[in-house]
């Protein structure tokens, strides 16, 4: 049995809202946000990166773990903002957390599904016996081209999963990836902000992996869409998440504990990951829940866990998505948000 | 600006802040040292900060140095911590006008400074209101 | 030990000395002070100087300074204590004297601070603060000050107005003073009202950022006796250290570097606190006044600031306190500063303040500090 000993969340407190943004392009926000489903997002302070949120959100992982830092045998960090090209986000991590020398670390990049692919990773050598706790983090600081459509929500976040063989909190019970090359969204080296196919980044891309996943993943477990309590999505805005869920079958009941989009933005490497901490926060005990990421490029990662009766004694060690989400929330305009995210060229 | 060598020879106390506590008279070092300040002992075991205290002063930096000319106005501080130690840094997340002696802070891994935009990435501990 | 006694000193205008080098103003400062003391020989250099590196990029500052002064092959020696480093160079001059080892001693401090950008300054000031622990997080001394005024509010009740009565009255002793960067008055309104630096400091809180230099001349006291002019006498000095970070301090409130030091220097002197009749102390931000003389023993522990509402430390008050105007209005180029009240208490003692002149002053003492307080030197001079 592998499965996810502890996990952790972390979302910085400023927001901006769809009207402070659409103001200053001269756009309509009402439009933009019943389109996206959107109404604010998270925008990390200028000391805030992905690796600054990775730790926290770790550190909380840690916690409800429960475990000696030493014990984790790998780190993995997975985002498309990692703050260097080269040096890993993960040494820093691993050193923070304590974990160093004796890990493996390695960054992962694959849009916004690297956290998920650290995930994989990091069960899978838990499941091969070859490490005993494994670390991985979904976490971005991603940027949206000023006046793009990108950038009502593109935002910041974390979520980190410890995996081990006991004292699970939910038990991984299977996986699936399925995986294309589908040039919807990327970025080039030395490019500061990504570029993107527009309305090609829709039913040939997020929703061609999603149900591709979600449909590969029930087949192998032979499980339908009612055997599940939650299940997330990938949420790059309100809308693709809930037309998911209908494709495939799925009820809005199932869903919303793990859509945070419409209020957060979309955390890219954070997204599904985030969405299922918050879904974990209000699990029982046996609960099912089908975790599909989706990354630009492109690929959707699926797992199935199953919630247990651990769930209870540790949720409440760390803060809950829901208060990170909602509580204590900074509201800035939109020059201080370009200057927080550098967008204002200054001189050298 | 430290020099990556200085950086990160300092990484224990910056990432983690391990201490050193003197074992004839428990006071605590921060960074750990050879000799105890208070004793003249030279015998210290390895501990670590409480990660939470309450601010015994602070300011709010306008004109700041070099390195942190992008950063002001920033709050500084110098909190107590829970395990008595004392400890300066920044106050971030934190309105100026939250800003008193005796606000409960706790510790929050953050970027404190970089090189420009090609150098060293610079981090270490910031307070967090509680 | 021998007495020491100061046969000359010298200073010119302080500001920002555009065309003026480092060296250039040290020459002409040092030349004054050889001058007044009628001497040919000079058998030893000291220089105090904080940061010739960061501000100029230039180190083995004391040899230039022979060389550019004309003095080789003489040995010289900087010495550096931060914001101290003056007066550390005019105690390690004493000593030398003292010692027997040098008859005539010239003590200068010097710095020019102005060739670099203001946050470049700021910076390289801050270097007198614990690097790793403080300058690290982007503290800076205008930062370290207001954290301990912000401390001493808290528990004293110290308020903004008497901070601003600080920079009042040394302005207004500075306005006296044809060599002060700041020669004029200003008002409490004024102080209260100027741009904030760290909260609750203003930059009329604070000294300002200045080019100049400083130099006195020591020589065994028997030789002072025989030039038939007024003599001074350097009748005690003491030092003392600190913790270097502010947080590493018992007590944020109290200087207990310059209590000690000032404690020393009045022993070696035979004398006590009541006994001077004024005070050349290191006001590099007006809180840092109103501690000093609590330190000093002038007042009780946190009175500091209704003494100074009190006008107890007014050039007519019972503890004159920088009639020269302070570093505050006199410009605090930083290794010089220590020198700077070297030469305001032998002015005085000989009688030569003109119109700050302060009434039958025979007694006189200096405090010079270095960062937050991790270095205090301090002397007591004596008219004969």
């Amino acid at each position: 049995m592998v499965g996810i000993v502890g996990y952790g969340a972390y979302i910085p407190r400023n927001r901006i809202k769809v009207e402070e943004i659409a103001k200053v392009w001269g756009a309509d926000a009402p439009s933009y946000k019943k389109g996206l489903m959107l109404e604010e997002k998270s925008v990390p302070s200028p000391d805030q990166d992905t690796i600054t949120m990775s730790v926290e959100a770790s550190k909380r992982a840690l916690k409800r773990a429960g475990i000696d830092p030493r014990e984790i045998g790998a780190v993995y960090v997975g985002s498309e903002s990692h703050p260097y090209a080269v040096k890993p986000s993960g040494t820093v991590l691993a050193e923070a957390i304590g974990a160093t020398p004796d890990v493996h670390t390695a960054d992962l990049e694959f849009a916004c599904k690297a956290g998920t692919e650290g995930m994989f990773i990091a069960l899978s050598l838990v499941q091969a016996g070859a490490i005993k706790y494994g670390l991985a983090v979904g976490a971005d600081t991603s940027q949206g081209a000023p006046g793009d459509a990108l950038e009502y929500s593109a935002a910041a976040g974390a979520a980190a999963f410890i995996f081990g063989k006991d004292g699970l909190v939910a038990e991984t019970l299977d996986t699936y990836s399925y995986t294309t090359d589908t040039p919807d969204f990327w970025r080039r080296e030395y490019q500061y902000y990504p570029r993107h196919g527009g309305r090609f980044t829709g039913d040939p891309a997020y929703f061609k992996h999603i149900t591709g996943a979600a449909r590969g993943m029930m087949d192998k477990a032979k499980m339908k869409p009612a055997d599940f309590d939650y299940v997330v999505f990938h949420q790059p805005n309100g809308k693709f998440p809930l037309r998911a869920g209908e494709i495939l079958g799925f009820t809005k009941k199932q869903i919303e504990p793990g859509w945070l989009v419409p209020r957060l933005g979309n955390t890219y490497s954070g997204s599904s990951p985030l969405g299922l901490t918050a879904t974990l926060d209000i699990a029982k005990p046996g609960n099912l829940i089908l975790v599909v990421s989706y990354g630009s490029g492109a690929g959707s990662d699926g797992f199935i866990f199953k919630v247990t009766k651990r769930i209870d004694e540790v949720r409440g060690s760390a803060p809950l998505t829901a208060v990170l989400l909602d509580q204590n929330k900074n509201y800035l305009e939109y020059g201080v948000y370009a200057k927080y995210r550098r967008k204002i060229r200054k001189a050298e | 600006m430290p020099t990556p060598s200085r950086y990160w020879r300092e990484i224990p106390q910056r990432y983690r802040l391990e201490a050193g506590k003197c074992q004839s008279c428990g006071f605590i070092c921060f960074p750990p040292r050879l000799v105890c300040p208070r004793c003249g002992g030279r015998e210290f075991e390895p501990t670590r900060l409480a990660g939470a205290g309450q601010l015994l002063t602070y300011t709010i930096i306008r004109v700041p140095p070099a390195p942190f000319e992008d950063q002001a106005p920033y709050a500084v501080g110098i909190a107590e911590l829970d395990d008595g130690v004392k400890l300066t840094a920044q106050v971030v997340d934190c309105d100026f006008s939250r800003l008193r002696v005796g606000l409960r802070v706790s510790l929050e891994f953050r970027k404190v400074s970089e090189e420009g935009n090609a150098g060293v990435i610079y981090y270490g501990y910031k307070f967090v209101p509680e | 030990m021998r007495d020491v006694a100061v046969i000359g000193v010298g200073m010119t205008k302080w500001g920002e000395l555009w065309e003026k080098s480092l060296r250039t103003i040290f020459d002409e400062t040092a030349l004054l002070a050889i001058e007044d003391a009628g001497v040919e020989r000079i058998d030893s250099m000291v220089v105090g100087c904080m940061s010739s590196g960061l501000f100029v990029g230039q180190e083995h500052l004391a040899s230039l300074l022979a060389d550019s002064l004309g003095r080789i092959p003489v040995p010289a020696a900087r010495v550096e204590s931060a914001c101290s480093s003056g007066g550390l160079a005019l105690r390690q001059g004493f000593i030398e004297v003292a010692s027997g080892l040098s008859d005539i001693v010239l003590v200068a401090g010097v710095e020019k601070m102005t060739d670099v950008t203001g946050c470049e300054a700021t910076y390289a000031l801050g270097t007198a603060a614990d690097q790793e622990y403080e300058g690290y997080h982007g503290l800076t001394f205008p930062g370290l000050y207001a954290m301990m005024a912000v401390a001493h509010m808290h528990r004293y009740g110290t308020t903004r107005e008497q901070l601003a009565k600080v920079a009042v009255k040394n302005h207004e002793n500075g306005s006296k003073n044809p060599l002060a960067q700041f020669p004029f008055k200003v008002t409490v309104d004024a102080v209260v009202n100027s741009v904030l630096v760290a909260d609750p400091l203003r930059i009329l809180d604070c000294s300002p950022i200045t080019d100049g230099a400083a130099a006195v001349v020591l020589c065994p006291l028997d030789l002072a006796r025989k030039t038939g002019k007024p003599v001074v006498r350097i009748a005690g000095t003491g030092q003392a250290t600190d913790t270097i970070a502010l947080s590493s301090r018992q007590d944020l409130t109290w200087l207990g570097s310059t209590q000690l030091a000032a404690q020393k220097a009045l022993a070696m002197a035979g004398r006590k606190i009541e006994d001077i009749h004024l005070f050349e102390v290191h006001d590099c931000f007006t809180i840092a006044e109103i501690m000093i003389t609590e330190a000093l023993g002038l007042v009780g522990k946190g009175r500091g600031g209704p003494a100074v509402e009190e006008g107890l430390t007014s050039i007519s008050g019972k503890y004159p306190v920088n009639p020269s105007g302070g570093l505050k209005a006199k410009g605090h180029p930083v290794g010089a500063t220590g020198v700077a009240q070297a030469v305001e208490a032998v002015k005085q003692l000989r009688g030569d303040a003109g119109a700050r002149q302060i009434k039958g002053a025979k007694r006189a003492l200096t405090q010079n500090m270095g960062g937050t307080g991790g270095s205090s030197v301090v002397h007591v001079f004596e008219a004969e």
